[in-house]
């Protein structure tokens, strides 16, 4: 699962098209919903293929095909220092939080709840009522949003 | 410790996490398009992803918080696609490239 995940990402932000992009895209999510199911969260598992691997990329592949980018005229980095500087730059931080991770002694708490599909749904519905509400009325704006500035573009 | 209890050792998953995070940030830094950069901030948000889950299921006394908070980071990561996807369609409308340099002006 580690390597799918990794080999998901690495496809992800290294292939030269942007469809390849994307199929490793949807490898990596793949990989980290088994994570999630290893994690003991079989619900946010499912969340996680349905979201991302069933709405996320299906919406940048139909972006892709709608704005269709020049492959051949310019790929790779635009200028030289990029690639070496936006590699020791994603390393330093990758290290660093490495560093962070395995030096820090996190503690250990009891569990007060089982962390079920229940009490998931529970404390949504109680504790995180308002949340809930919040995220969806964001939804909405970002649909309607989205719904507006396309078509603005397609009338200029 | 053996190579089949590692799945269930909280450092293995912060460092995926951490991976995940150092992909996207070469993603965004190196990608010259605006989609691709979209691609890698998905990475990004992944890896956050994955570090509160993990934290949620081997440290946090609530197992429930971060599978909610994961949650909303997904329906976020929703939004912002969408968002973004719809404002690089309005971008390629205008100037007929979606190349982060070429769409340097901001009234096209």
């Amino acid at each position: 699962m580690v390597a799918i995940t990794l080999i998901g990402g690495l496809i992800a932000c290294n292939s030269e098209r942007l469809v390849r992009s994307v199929a490793g895209l949807v490898v990596c999510f793949i990989g980290v919903a088994a994570l999630y199911f290893f994690l003991n969260s079989p619900f946010v598992s499912m969340m996680q293929i349905l979201i991302y691997v069933g709405a996320v990329a299906v919406t940048i592949s139909f972006a892709i095909m709608l704005a269709a980018p020049e492959e051949k005229k310019k790929v790779g980095p635009s200028s030289v220092l990029a690639g070496p500087l936006g590699f020791s730059t994603a390393a330093l931080c990758t290290g660093g939080f490495t560093v962070l991770a395995l030096k820090t002694e996190w503690p250990v708490h009891q569990k007060i709840t089982d962390g079920s599909m229940k009490s998931i749904g529970l404390q949504l519905l109680t504790e995180y009522s308002m949340v809930f509400e919040l995220i969806s009325i964001v939804l909405l704006v970002a649909i309607i949003g989205a719904l507006v500035i396309a078509r603005q573009g397609r009338e200029n | 410790m053996s190579l089949f209890g590692l799945y269930n050792d909280l450092n293995t998953y912060l460092v995926i996490g951490a991976m995940l995070f150092g992909m996207g940030l070469y993603g965004i830094v190196t990608r010259r398009t605006l989609i691709g950069m979209l691609i890698a901030a998905e990475l990004i948000l992944a890896g956050a992803s994955v570090n509160f889950m993990a934290f949620n299921r081997f440290t946090a006394p609530d197992p429930v918080a971060g599978q909610i908070f994961t949650l909303f980071i997904m329906a976020i990561a929703a939004a912002e696609a969408a968002i973004g996807l719809s404002i690089i369609i309005a971008v390629y409308g205008h100037f007929k490239s979606i190349d982060a340099e070429d769409t340097a002006k901001l009234k096209g």
